[in-house]
């Protein structure tokens, strides 16, 4: 409704007005509905909210929010749909695994389960598990992404497999379960490789608890690196609070900043490190609310911001801005009860264009935000 | 590449004079260099030519640069094809590199671009020294020693074309004796130019004419050393009577011009117009910077075509038919007159018979090539028609050799027909799939022009129930915008017209903008209509994105930095009149004011910082996957 148009009056008129109150938010999905991704990483990092609370109380089923995911589950139907996400969920509700492979684990699962006899019924019960998975949560791109790199896996294998059905499935699970050995594996790659730019005496600035970031810095205190890290509080989730905890444990030194003094401390910031959500096609990256802010701060300040993410985040989305992506909303506490008509910005996440990035740390290798493009075009085509 | 920069590296520089100078070469410098000039070069005579013109030259005039001609001889088997293949990418970057090129006279020397298309093989045959060393690479450079553009200029300096010729002894190809020969051959050659030189420009074009029919000649010999060079001094002889005789038929095929001749050089222009079957009269008022580019009066050839309708037999008439359109502006918009041209050769393809001890490959790729030579009178190549020339020239050469004519005629029919259907009909409907994706409820869409890729995905979303409105922004002379107003209003699409002189008064309100390209290029320089760079540029100030759909078909690995080097000259009348409105037409009459030139561009390059994604059928891309997309595409040619 609050268009940069004059016309906008004009437009309210000639219109009606559901038509005029959808205009702000995209189509996609229920306005209302909590991101289930977000509410994993809410729960990985142990987050009890008022919301949270009161939506578990009022839950349909009995008191977790997970057994009401399960019920809603449970109302899709067919047995292998709930499998699927029942699989995935309990895959995912483990801190340490990325959601990639989370996705990929819960696939295996419907390989295993499967009864086709064939290839093509294979792929074709494969593709719908992994739509099942898409629609479900549709604001995971991790989850979308590695539900797609595993699809266009089994469709190159088995286009090149002639030998018979049952070594090539075992093949398929195989490699789903040594997608979970490369995940891991790519975040050391990433650790090391981001080992040259962290320098004796420098001042890390990160937002976000991403474990490939906490790996990073690990692996630099072990290298028995001198830094220090200031976090940003990283509201809702409190991320800064948990990623101050890890990394006191391992003796480096920590700040805690609010989200509103990044810019009050940029000067004495070297470097910006960042995680992702996802990787997007014109290099950006889409990541925890917050990071486009500080990579504008940062840019405007001469200050590099690196990010590390793993290669099967890459996506194939190309978002023009900030609300051109599927809304992800998480529930914000405030601590204090607000009255009914006031409108909160929920969205949990936030996209920052390639142009503020400089460089991406991936299992790749280090890249500039334009190969991702260049990746996803020799995955895809 | 290396092969190239060794003789251009001992060359004096090459003084590009801009700015007020006085200067006039004498032409005995000239002459007197071009004697070791190995390679027939005819360059001496158009040089000369040139010089006294030369000193005509006004002072703010950028004088093109002169080119080496030596390089790019692809191996003779398949050097037709493999030339035919390469020209018509004459938008080919390597070209451009040629300029450094010295040519050792500071005179406003010319650019002998020449074409390159049949240009390959007969310098290959007849000067393999020469050529041998950059025979690596295949590129276009201004060899073009057919009748047409003989010269190339290699202008090379005693020194120079010896380390030429002991280049050419490491080559296996090389044969002492043939070098020599060839030596002789050209040493006479400079040596008859010289003379023809001295008399006048109108003498001049006798000698370039020779080497030319020389080179076309020898495209015949390509395969034997000896007999390539006697024949070409039997041609020699017969040249200049045989030119003077009116384009014959063989010199008209081999000699199909560089797709983007630079249209300064006098004599090539004068080449080009005798053996042109458009008779265009050049504009005689135009503006310095944009010498390089044609310019024709316009509205004088198109009865005079339509009388000669029955009585070009080289032509085909479907092909006649399609250059009309182009030059009465019937046709016009890169899809549509890539599709006009397939089509037109499909009927060629259909018509086509294979003459007695002619190979189907050569005579077809030959066929094809003087077609292509006069559409480009009609109107200068777009890059799509390029690319699809490509296309097709590359299929004739890969017919293998054991299908029978009917077959490989009908192999042919339907590689065109696939190639239409899933380069830009399909395509074009990937591309709407993707684009509609980014329109949402609400939007404000600014479009430019007429581009069908944006009126395509305008109606789908329409289709498919969205709530959008459209700001169409015009421009004159062409006023393309009206016909897409026209469309849109039909359907019921809510829209808004104005000029690009408003854009900053209404970029305010627009939400997104959808423009259509000609071309993209590698480096993600967007070229296009004129205006459209103004549109995007104010788009990027407005922090407006700006998407561009484009087919991948007509992307193209050449660079191009600013609107200037490469563009087309449309008629200078429609800038001075104004339809319909007599009592502004103040202008009128002024056209041949020296005082005034008039510059009607007809396109322009849009930097890639201001494009935030191209839609093509390979999906949404940053301008800076531009050239990945062209590598894979390239790839897939040749695999196919």
């Amino acid at each position: 409704m609050w268009r940069r148009s004059p016309s906008f009056i004009l437009d309210r008129h000639s219109s009606s007005s559901p038509p005029m109150a959808d205009t702000t938010r995209v189509p996609f999905q229920n306005p209302d509905s909590i991101s289930a991704y977000y509410q994993a990483r809410a729960a990985h990092h142990g987050v009890i909210s008022i919301d949270w609370l009161a939506q578990a109380k009022a839950a349909v089923g009995d008191v977790s929010a997970d057994e009401q995911l399960n019920s809603t589950v449970a109302d899709l139907g067919t047995e292998k749909s709930f499998n699927v996400i029942e699989e995935f969920n309990n895959w995912r509700k483990q801190p340490d695994l990325a959601e990639a492979v989370a996705a990929i684990r819960a696939l295996a699962a419907v390989i295993r389960a499967s009864e086709a006899t064939t290839m093509m019924e294979l792929e074709i019960e494969l593709k719908k598990a992994s739509d099942t998975l898409k629609s479900w949560d549709k604001t995971s791109i991790s989850l979308t992404a590695g539900c797609d790199l595993f699809i266009r896996y089994v469709t190159r294998t088995s286009a090149l497999e002639y030998e018979d059905f049952n070594s090539a499935k075992s093949r398929l699970l195989e490699r789903a379960e040594k997608f979970g050995e490369i995940s891991c594996k790519a975040r050391k790659i990433i650790a090391m490789l981001s080992q040259d730019f962290i320098f004796d005496g420098c001042t890390i600035l990160v937002h976000g608890f991403s474990r490939v970031v906490l790996e990073i810095l690990k692996t630099a205190a072990q290298n028995n690196k001198l830094f220090r890290v200031l976090c940003t509080e990283g509201r809702p989730d409190g991320t800064g609070v948990l990623l101050s905890n890890e990394l006191s444990k391992l003796d480096i030194p920590v700040k805690l900043l609010l989200d509103s003094a990044v810019a009050y401390s940029m000067d004495e910031v070297d470097m910006v490190f960042a995680g992702a959500d996802g990787v997007v096609e014109s290099g950006g990256i889409i990541n925890m609310m917050g990071t486009y802010q500080i990579a504008l701060v940062a840019h405007s300040m001469n200050k590099p911001v690196y990010v590390a993410a793993e290669s099967y985040k890459f996506a194939r989305l190309y978002p023009l801005d900030q609300k051109d992506m599927a809304p992800a909303l998480r529930p914000i506490e405030f601590g204090i009860k607000i009255p009914a008509k006031v409108e909160v910005e929920r969205s949990a996440r936030d996209y920052t264009p390639p142009q503020y990035l400089t460089l991406l740390f991936t299992d790749l290798g280090v890249l500039s935000p334009s190969v991702v493009s260049d990746e996803l075009i020799q995955l895809y085509l | 590449m290396e092969s190239r920069r060794n003789p251009r590296a001992v060359v004096d520089p090459k003084v590009r004079q801009v700015g007020f100078f006085t200067s006039s070469q004498p032409d005995s410098t000239q002459q007197q260099q071009q004697q070791p000039d190995p390679i027939a070069s005819a360059s001496s005579p158009p040089v000369s030519t040139i010089s006294p013109s030369g000193n005509s030259l006004s002072p703010v005039m950028i004088p093109p640069p002169r080119h080496n001609s030596s390089d790019t001889f692809p191996l003779r088997g398949a050097a037709a094809a493999a030339a035919s293949a390469v020209s018509p990418s004459s938008f080919s970057y390597s070209s451009r590199r040629d300029f450094p090129d010295g040519s050792m006279t500071a005179s406003p020397g010319r650019v002998s671009r020449g074409s390159f298309i049949k240009s390959y093989v007969p310098v290959a045959s007849s000067l393999p020294g020469v050529g041998i060393d950059s025979m690596a690479a295949a590129k276009s450079s201004s060899v073009p020693a057919t009748g047409l553009t003989t010269v190339s200029v290699v202008n090379m300096p005693p020194g120079l074309s010896e380390e030429v010729q002991s280049d050419q002894k490491n080559n296996s190809k090389s044969l002492k004796e043939k070098t020599t020969k060839a030596e002789r051959r050209a040493l006479q050659e400079a040596q008859r130019a010289a003379k023809a030189a001295a008399k006048a420009e109108g003498g001049g074009k006798v000698p370039p004419v020779t080497s030319g029919s020389v080179a076309g000649t020898s495209v015949k010999a390509a395969k034997t050393a000896k007999p390539t060079s006697q024949k070409n001094d039997v041609v020699v002889a017969a040249g200049p009577s045989e030119k003077k005789g009116g384009p014959s038929e063989k010199d008209r095929k081999k000699d199909a011009p560089h797709p983007r001749m630079q249209y300064d050089d006098e004599s090539r222009v004068v080449k080009a117009k005798r053996r042109a079957v458009v008779k265009q009269t050049e504009a005689k008022n135009r503006v310095e910077l944009f010498r390089h580019l044609p310019q024709y009066e316009h509205g004088t050839q198109l009865p005079d075509l339509e009388t000669k309708f029955f009585q070009l037999d080289p032509m085909h008439p479907a092909v006649y038919k399609v250059g009309l359109q182009y030059l009465s502006g019937d046709i016009s918009g890169g899809n549509a007159r890539c599709i006009a041209m397939l089509q037109a050769f499909q009927e060629v393809v259909k018509d086509y018979s294979t003459p007695p001890e002619k190979t189907l490959n050569r005579d077809m790729t030959a066929k094809i090539s003087s077609y292509v030579s006069f559409l480009i009178e009609c109107r200068p190549l777009s890059v799509s028609m390029g690319n699809a020339i490509r296309f097709v020239k590359n299929r004739i050469a890969k017919l293998p050799i054991t299908l029978s004519e009917s077959e490989a005629k009908a192999a042919l029919q339907s590689d065109i027909e696939m190639f239409i259907n899933e380069k830009i009909i399909v395509a074009d409907n990937v591309i709407v799939k993707h684009a509609v994706t980014k329109i949402r409820d609400g939007d404000v869409l600014l479009t430019y022009g007429s581009p069908t890729a944006v009126e395509m995905v305008l109606l789908r979303a329409h289709e498919l129930r969205k709530k959008f409105r459209v700001l169409v922004v015009d421009s004159r002379p062409k006023l393309e915008g009206q016909l897409l107003l026209r469309r849109l209003i039909k359907r019921g699409i809510n829209c808004t017209y104005t000029h690009i002189n408003a854009i900053s008064y209404i970029m305010h309100e627009v939400t997104k903008v959808f423009l259509g390209a000609s071309s993209v290029l590698s480096n993600g320089t967007v070229y296009s209509r004129v205006g459209t760079a103004c549109v995007a540029m104010v788009a990027n100030a407005f922090r407006v994105p700006v998407l561009v759909c484009c087919e991948a078909y007509k992307f193209h690995e050449r660079v191009q930095l600013d609107s200037i080097c490469s563009n087309e000259l449309g008629d200078p009348n429609a800038i001075s009149k104004v339809r319909g409105r007599e009592d502004i037409n103040y202008l009128d009459g002024l056209t041949n004011n020296a005082n005034l030139q008039f510059l009607n561009l007809m396109y322009d390059a849009t930097p890639s910082d201001y494009i935030s994604m191209i839609i093509t059928d390979y999906g949404m891309v940053p301008p800076t996957s531009v050239p990945v997309i062209v590598r894979e595409y390239q790839k897939e040619h040749v695999l196919v």
